[in-house]
């Protein structure tokens, strides 16, 4: 028989603590894998240090200007003469990163529905397999091959953008040279952030709830009708996601972008002209021959890029995490 | 056993002429002649299905007159399911999934070459076992998603909404709530809502796949009831579980049963033949619950 408790004396009545006696292999497999994990959090943490011990005689000095100005100066290495500002950098590598998202994304959108609604399983098994791959080319074949085959290429494409589409400012150039573009250096970033974006995102698509789908096509709807009331609202988040991951490595990606690029200490916003920014190939391009002041510099830099790239990333996780919830 | 599947493989036993007009159907309270049954509607002739080598239905030739009830019942995996779905080519989704024979719509053969299936689908349409609005939709957008998916000029969106959520009997429960996401519905309404999204596209037949088994009792209820309405105008075919589900709602009875074979009718008949006096005792004992 059910007895009622009086809730008078409930309150009164001392709560017991939870606990459980762990065996050894438990407890040793426990700290084995919180080391593990605490590991990356605190090199993470020790970089940031770094980072910011080493360039914070530079933030010291020029403050905010240090994010806002252009002139990238190392003087007499004295702090009082050089000027250090790395706003063109930043912006340019916003810049192509952005034109690297905008032409990656229909190829994205593309691909990932091919995959997983068209293609047939062997050559989806093909193309997925070339995708992987294509993720495991190092950046240098990139660059390399964005410098040797590319270049040529889209300046081409770019005189025609020019002529036909130069009145509208970000299409216009003062001078007709259209090599080592933002325009060049995107395409090359497109390409490299495909297979990780597109691999999200038709992740996300092939988890598009069946029933749904089928409801579509039970009304009459054809796959693309199914597609585009099930799987699109269903895989935005995915989408983004995929898309914001590829953002991350195309803002930190160096050595393809600094040969595909002509660095310009000025902020610009004309994609087809020979001139650009990028906070990583800047600090590559510099070390070698850096003073110890302007090595200070390419640190604080360095802790630029390494916040921005950190927010970028935490972004996309919390948005592929959202669209994880909702598939389950 | 082989005498009673020959005489279910015979067509005719649908035929309304050789029905006597005097007797009541089922527990139906209107007869099927002041619901004009003829030969239009929908056939099957000699439907076989597999999946890979597996064959899972044995020659089913069974006839849905038009704007009649019938109710498919037999033990889970006899084939009901699979051939429910080859009614509006479904079942093709599969990829191992293959068939033979004849689905007649209105006299024209819906597996022919030259067929658009979407077409096909918009003419048959179908309410599944787990109600499935689409979520990123809201109510009016739900109901309203076939007519965008299959492009159909429509003047009155608002008359058209209205009608098919009174058709399924929903109307009043959502009416002052047209703009909220159809998740936000119970599992009932839901499962009504669904039935009003596959009318709104003015299907000739509804094919339902255990439309209550996910539900309640009232809203079973509300649903029977949705189902006695749209008889006068539409073809239903139901599978079910519930006899009592078979015996309210539908007009004629198919029962089907696999029993270590492929899934064949081992009865199809008037609903109150098939309740009352089977022919088969197999039929008597699934519908008495002795088995299944």
């Amino acid at each position: 028989m059910a007895i009622a408790i009086d809730s008078g004396t409930a309150s009164s009545i001392e709560r017991r603590k939870i606990s459980e006696k762990r065996s050894l292999g438990d407890r040793v497999f426990r700290r084995g894998v919180t080391a593990g994990a605490l590991t990356s959090f605190v090199v993470m943490c020790f970089i940031a240090a770094l980072l910011f011990f080493r360039g914070f005689e530079i933030f010291r000095a020029f403050g905010l200007d240090f994010v806002t100005t252009s002139t990238w100066d190392a003087a007499d290495g004295t702090i009082e003469n050089a000027k250090f500002g790395v706003a063109a950098m930043l912006v340019g590598s916003i810049v192509t990163a952005v034109i690297a998202m905008v032409v990656a994304f229909p190829f994205v959108v593309a691909s990932a529905l091919f995959l997983e609604f068209y293609a047939s399983k062997k050559l989806k098994f093909i193309l997925v397999s070339i995708l992987d791959l294509m993720a495991a080319i190092p950046s240098i074949i990139y660059g390399l091959w964005g410098y040797l085959v590319l270049m040529p290429l889209a300046a081409g494409w770019a005189a025609t953008i020019n002529k036909y589409l130069g009145w509208i400012p970000i299409f216009g150039v003062e001078v007709e040279n259209f090599d080592a573009s933002p325009f060049v250096s995107g395409l090359v970033l497109a390409l490299m952030i495909l297979p990780i974006a597109m691999s999200v995102t038709r992740e996300v698509y092939s988890r598009a709830p069946l029933d749904q789908i089928q409801a579509a096509y039970a009304l009459g709807g054809s796959r693309w009708g199914a597609i585009r009331a099930v799987v699109l609202p269903f895989g935005r988040s995915g989408l983004v996601g995929g898309m914001l991951l590829g953002l991350g490595r195309a803002l930190g990606e160096t050595i393809a972008v600094l040969l595909t690029l002509n660095l310009v200490f000025e902020v610009k916003f004309q994609i087809l002209a020979s001139a650009g920014g990028s906070v990583a190939s800047l600090i590559a391009s510099r070390i070698g021959e850096a003073t110890p002041l302007e090595l200070k510099a390419l640190m604080a830099a360095g802790l630029v890029l390494f916040v921005l790239t950190l927010l970028v990333n935490f972004g996309a996780s919390s948005i592929v995490a959202r669209a994880e919830r909702r598939v389950q | 056993m082989e005498t009673s599947q020959n005489k279910t493989s015979n067509p005719s036993l649908f035929t309304p002429g050789k029905m006597p007009a005097e007797m009541p159907i089922g527990t139906r309270s209107t007869s099927l002649d002041e619901r004009m049954v003829n030969m239009s509607g929908l056939q099957t002739k000699g439907i076989h299905a597999w999946f890979g080598s597996h064959h899972v239905l044995e020659d089913i030739s069974l006839d849905f007159p038009s704007n009649t009830v019938t109710g498919l019942i037999g033990p889970s995996g006899c084939g009901k399911s699979t051939f429910l779905r080859m009614l509006n080519r479904m079942h093709e989704f599969i990829p191992s999934a293959s068939m033979a024979g004849e689905v007649f719509l209105d006299g024209e053969e819906i597996y022919a070459a030259d067929v658009d299936v979407a077409a096909i689908r918009l003419q048959v349409g179908m309410v599944f076992q787990k109600p499935n609005p689409f979520p990123s939709m809201t109510i009016a957008e739900n109901v309203l998603a076939g007519i965008k998916l299959a492009n159909i000029k429509v003047k009155d969106k608002d008359s058209l909404l209205e009608e098919c959520l009174t058709r399924a009997g929903l109307w009043k429960e959502v009416k002052d709530r047209l703009k909220l996401s159809g998740a936000s519905l119970s599992g009932g309404q839901q499962q009504r809502l669904c039935i009003a999204r596959a009318l709104a596209v003015k299907p000739k037949v509804l094919l339902m796949d255990e439309p209550c088994s996910a539900l309640d009792p009232g809203s079973t209820l509300k649903i029977e009831d949705t189902i006695h309405e749209l008889s006068d105008t539409i073809t239903v075919v139901i599978v079910t579980h519930n006899m009592q589900q078979a015996a309210r709602v539908s007009d004629y009875c198919a029962f089907f049963l696999s029993d270590g074979h492929p899934g064949r009718i081992v009865e199809a008949d008037r609903t109150d033949v098939v309740f009352t006096s089977p022919k088969d005792q197999r039929t008597a004992d699934y519908v008495q619950g002795r088995f299944g």
